[in-house]
């Protein structure tokens, strides 16, 4: 009846998960018990987890990815602790759970925290920036967003009912087929990632097709913002690569479940196609998430240095070629694997040309800021965190792409600081530096800079403190992945990074307080103009937040820059521009089609895990029908009357007169 | 063939008449006759942009079926002394599924020409062959499975079979899920009539069915032709 599934599956045995999983348990009562309490439950269902707007589902996945981010911090936690603890010793962590936390850490953090973070800007800020109503497909954005928390929902499950696997964040086979790992955390892994996947996969096919064809009226390609153009580079990548990662994990799948043999030692399985196929996915993935934050960074540099950003257009190469030469370069993650020198030196070059592109968009930034008048606010701490640390970052990545260095280095400490050197600068103080300046946007009032200003030093230390000793460790031989250390040599090394990730913790620290003080003082830190940055692209324009439709007429672009323009236009002749009547405006229904469709993939997730077959079957019949009643309805459209969307727009261009005046007297 | 052209382009018209939430205003946001999607004219129609979705769609399907033919390829010789394809593909059943999928193909493009028509019967009928067809196909095909797993050849026997086994099967996945789709396309088509956004599902049913010809050609000739006299 429950298949594999009984009591043994709770570890009752072992105090760490089940005191976990049951803080985390009492947090969301609490959370739960708040929400019924104060009567948001209506609310809650029909404003945000019905929603089809993709300002309501870009904060939605924000705040996923925001929870995971902590969930996977603390994972980074046990580990620098259980390391520094465990020299010539046990530890706190038995083997089988550290290999645990590792490949959570990972799977977490790159598909949970960073996926959604980027994917949950790109949703709020793309359709805004081209001046649209909402992405190409609103329901299934909707749907996108809630088979990735079905996926981070099964995860967090693996942690109270069964396990998590214990094969690295990618399941190499054939450790991760059921001869060497029987269990069922390796099912949690391909289940949640294959559900979440596919969530993915639908929000690239939306976005692209959003931005290739739902463009506001003028703006050619050459004149879409930077983000716009990382973004459609970075979905493009989700189009092409994770198919790949669908099928390739479908194959594991089949030799788990069904005793084929793509990856088993017998029968001629081949295990090296498993990683060449992983990682034919695996390295277009890092691009994914780091292109979305090239785009915002571009954004930030230019708006804080009051300046247009400099070669739009090689960035606008830099950025494509980028895109394409991803696909070239995945055999360097496994120059080990012995393809041969030819093959080996191939992939080297690709990858040293990789860094390229990059380059050229490092310069670019540089030079957006020279000659600029730069503002030091939060977003601008991150960026210039990053463009200094990043090019370190990279550095190591060349150094890594030679050959016969990576023969030396790979599978050491030297390789996880590379690529945490690049992934926390690049990705992790993008969804930083994109959440403080795009916040008030969302929100209508700024976050505190204080706080963010201290947030930022404080992280960027711990980062430096937790690497840099991580890197010289590697050096000296030390792998990665250690459950215990008998190496006297590196024991001092370890103790500055645990030392690191305390003040980690203390910059995390800073960034809740951040949240809590400008919630708390949202009067003072208003936004009314909706420019709080005096930004230059289109979102600026509009109301913070905007009214649902986004823009009350579509934004008529000429050049590259149209904010500013007409924000100068407006300046010099003190008024704003006119505005014709209004037209009634069609907006798309809320469904709770994603919803629902989240509720039964659940199911099946978790039945397939447990092999509880009639469950599977029962979930697949509910998703069928979810989605024949979704088909069948009549009315997905209703009408904003033309006096309602005059009388919201009456109340933004109140707010610039205000502004215009305020402006008028200052100068 | 001006006539065809015609009705299609009344299609998209359709497609935007009624429900396309994104032009800008209502009625003259392509008043200036520039192309639209493509910058100057604004938002595309709805039509246009849920067929370039379901495209871009597609192409990640086939990159999906792509992982898959190089797995087969990697592991075409890996019989572990078991059976091989020469031993095992039956090139006359092969021909009869080819030509039940590609004629299925042929009657759905005639349900396309008869909803351009806007022919209830004509396009329902056409509908019912196209998934008769795919229906006789993909019995054929489980009867191939069953009779490879009836002589020891299924796919835990070898890493080729496994390879063999998932190529087709996830194809012939596809054509079972199409089927379901068109039974509910149809049922839908019939209680709604030619709405836009019936015509706009028919048009990616469409595609999709296209599609999986082309990829089954790719399967014919990779695996079962080239396995057949190597």
């Amino acid at each position: 009846m429950l298949g594999k599934l009984d009591w043994s599956a709770i570890p009752f045995d072992q105090p760490i998960p089940l005191g976990a999983a049951l803080i985390v348990f009492l947090a969301a009562a609490a959370v739960l018990g708040w929400i019924s309490v104060k009567g948001y439950w209506p609310y809650l269902w029909s404003e945000w987890l019905t929603s089809v707007d993709h300002k309501r589902i870009g904060v939605m996945y924000i705040v996923l990815a925001m929870l995971m981010l902590l969930r996977g911090f603390v994972d980074a936690i046990m580990m620098r602790t259980q390391q520094v603890l465990a020299i010539h010793g046990p530890g706190y962590l038995p083997p089988e759970h550290y290999d645990q936390i590792f490949s959570a850490h990972g799977t977490i953090m790159i598909f949970f925290a960073a996926m959604p973070f980027m994917i949950g800007l790109m949703n709020f800020v793309v359709p805004l920036q081209l001046g649209i109503r909402d992405v190409a497909f609103p329901t299934l954005n909707s749907v996108s967003f809630w088979l990735t928390a079905t996926g981070a929902l099964l995860v967090n499950i693996s942690l109270v009912v069964g396990e998590f696997a214990r094969t690295g964040w990618l399941p190499y086979a054939p450790l991760s087929e059921t001869t060497y790992s029987p269990g069922v955390g390796v099912d949690y892994y391909l289940w949640s990632i294959q559900i979440s996947g596919v969530g993915t996969l639908l929000t690239g096919v939306n976005l692209v097709t959003t931005i290739l064809k739902m463009r506001a009226p003028g703006m050619g390609y050459l004149r879409m913002p930077m983000f716009c153009w990382t973004s459609l580079a970075s979905n493009l990548l989700i189009v092409a690569a994770f198919p790949i990662l669908t099928a390739t994990l479908a194959m594991l799948t089949l030799d788990r479940y069904l005793g084929f043999h793509f990856f088993t030692n017998e029968a001629g399985g081949n295990q090296m196609m498993f990683v060449n196929l992983i990682w034919a996915w695996g390295h277009p993935e890092v691009y994914i998430l780091v292109l979305p934050a090239f785009g915002l960074y571009s954004e930030i540099f230019s708006t804080f240095s009051s300046k247009p950003l400099f070669g739009y257009r090689s960035m606008v190469a830099a950025t494509l070629f980028i895109c394409i030469v991803s696909f070239m370069v995945w055999l360097h993650h496994f120059f080990t694997m012995g393809a041969g020198a030819d093959v080996n030196a191939a992939f080297g070059i690709a990858t040293s040309v990789i860094a390229v592109g990059t380059g050229v968009k490092v310069y670019n930034w540089l030079f957006t800021m020279y000659g600029g008048r730069v503002r030091f606010d939060t977003p601008m701490l991150w960026a210039l965190g990053f463009v200094t640390t990043f090019t370190i970052g990279g550095m190591t990545g060349v150094l890594l792409a030679v050959p016969p260095a990576d023969f030396m280095l790979h599978n050491s400490l030297f390789l996880v600081a590379h690529f945490h050197n690049v992934i926390i600068s690049g990705v992790l103080f993008g969804a930083f530096a994109g959440f403080t300046y795009w916040f008030p946007k969302a929100f209508g009032f700024r976050l505190h800079e204080g706080w963010g200003k201290a947030a930022f030093w404080v992280t960027l230390a711990g980062y430096i403190l937790v690497f840099a000793p991580l890197y010289a460790v590697g050096l000296l031989g030390m792998t990665r992945r250690l459950q215990h250390i008998d190496m006297d040599i590196w024991a001092p090394y370890l103790k500055v990074a645990a030392f690191g990730i305390l003040v980690m913790i203390a910059g995390a620290a800073c960034q809740i307080t951040q949240l809590v003080v400008s919630i708390r003082r949202r009067e003072e830190l208003r936004d009314d103009t909706g420019d709080p940055w005096d930004g230059r692209s289109l979102e600026w324009s509009t109301a913070s937040p905007p009214p649902v439709f986004n823009y009350a007429r579509l934004p008529q672009v000429e050049n590259e820059e149209p904010y500013w323009t007409v924000k100068q236009r407006a300046l010099e002749e003190q008024s704003p521009a006119d505005e014709e009547s209004y037209e009634p405006i069609e907006m798309p229904r809320n469904s709770p089609t994603g919803f629902i469709t989240a509720f039964f993939s659940t199911l099946i997730g978790f039945a397939l895990i447990w092999h509880i077959w009639w469950l599977a079957i029962v979930g697949f019949i509910g998703a069928y029908a979810t989605f024949v009643v979704f088909a069948w309805r009549d009315h997905g459209d209703y009408e904003i009357p033309a006096d309602e969307v005059a009388r919201i727009d009456g109340e933004r261009k109140a707010a610039e007169l205000a502004w215009l005046r305020r402006r008028e007297r200052v100068a | 063939m001006s006539d065809a052209t015609g009705a299609f382009s009344s299609d998209i018209a359709a497609g935007s008449a009624t429900s396309d939430a994104y032009r800008p205003g209502h009625g003259h946001g392509n008043a200036h006759g520039w192309a639209t999607g493509h910058g100057q004219g604004g938002p595309a129609s709805k039509f246009v942009t849920v067929a370039y979705g379901f495209w871009i769609f597609l192409l990640s399907d086939i990159i999906m079926f792509s992982a898959f033919f190089a797995a087969y390829a990697v592991l075409a010789k890996a019989t572990a002394g078991g059976p091989t394809g020469k031993e095992l593909f039956d090139l006359t059943r092969v021909a009869v599924q080819t030509g039940l999928l590609l004629t299925s193909s042929f009657t759905g493009g005639l349900a396309t020409l008869a909803t351009q028509r806007r022919s209830m019967a004509a396009t329902q009928f056409w509908l019912l062959v196209t998934g008769l067809l795919g229906a006789a196909f993909l019995f054929l095909e489980v009867q191939e499975f069953a009779a490879m797993a009836a002589e020891q050849a299924g796919p835990s026997r070898s890493a080729f079979l496994s390879a063999f086994f998932a190529l087709v099967g996830c194809h012939g996945t596809h054509v079972g899920l199409g089927l379901l789709w068109l039974g509910t396309m149809m049922a839908q088509l019939w209680v709604k009539g030619f709405r836009p956004e019936i015509l706009r599902r028919l048009h990616c049913f469409g595609l999709f069915w296209h599609a999986l010809d082309i990829i089954w050609v790719a399967i014919f000739t990779l695996v079962y032709l080239l396995g057949a006299s190597s």
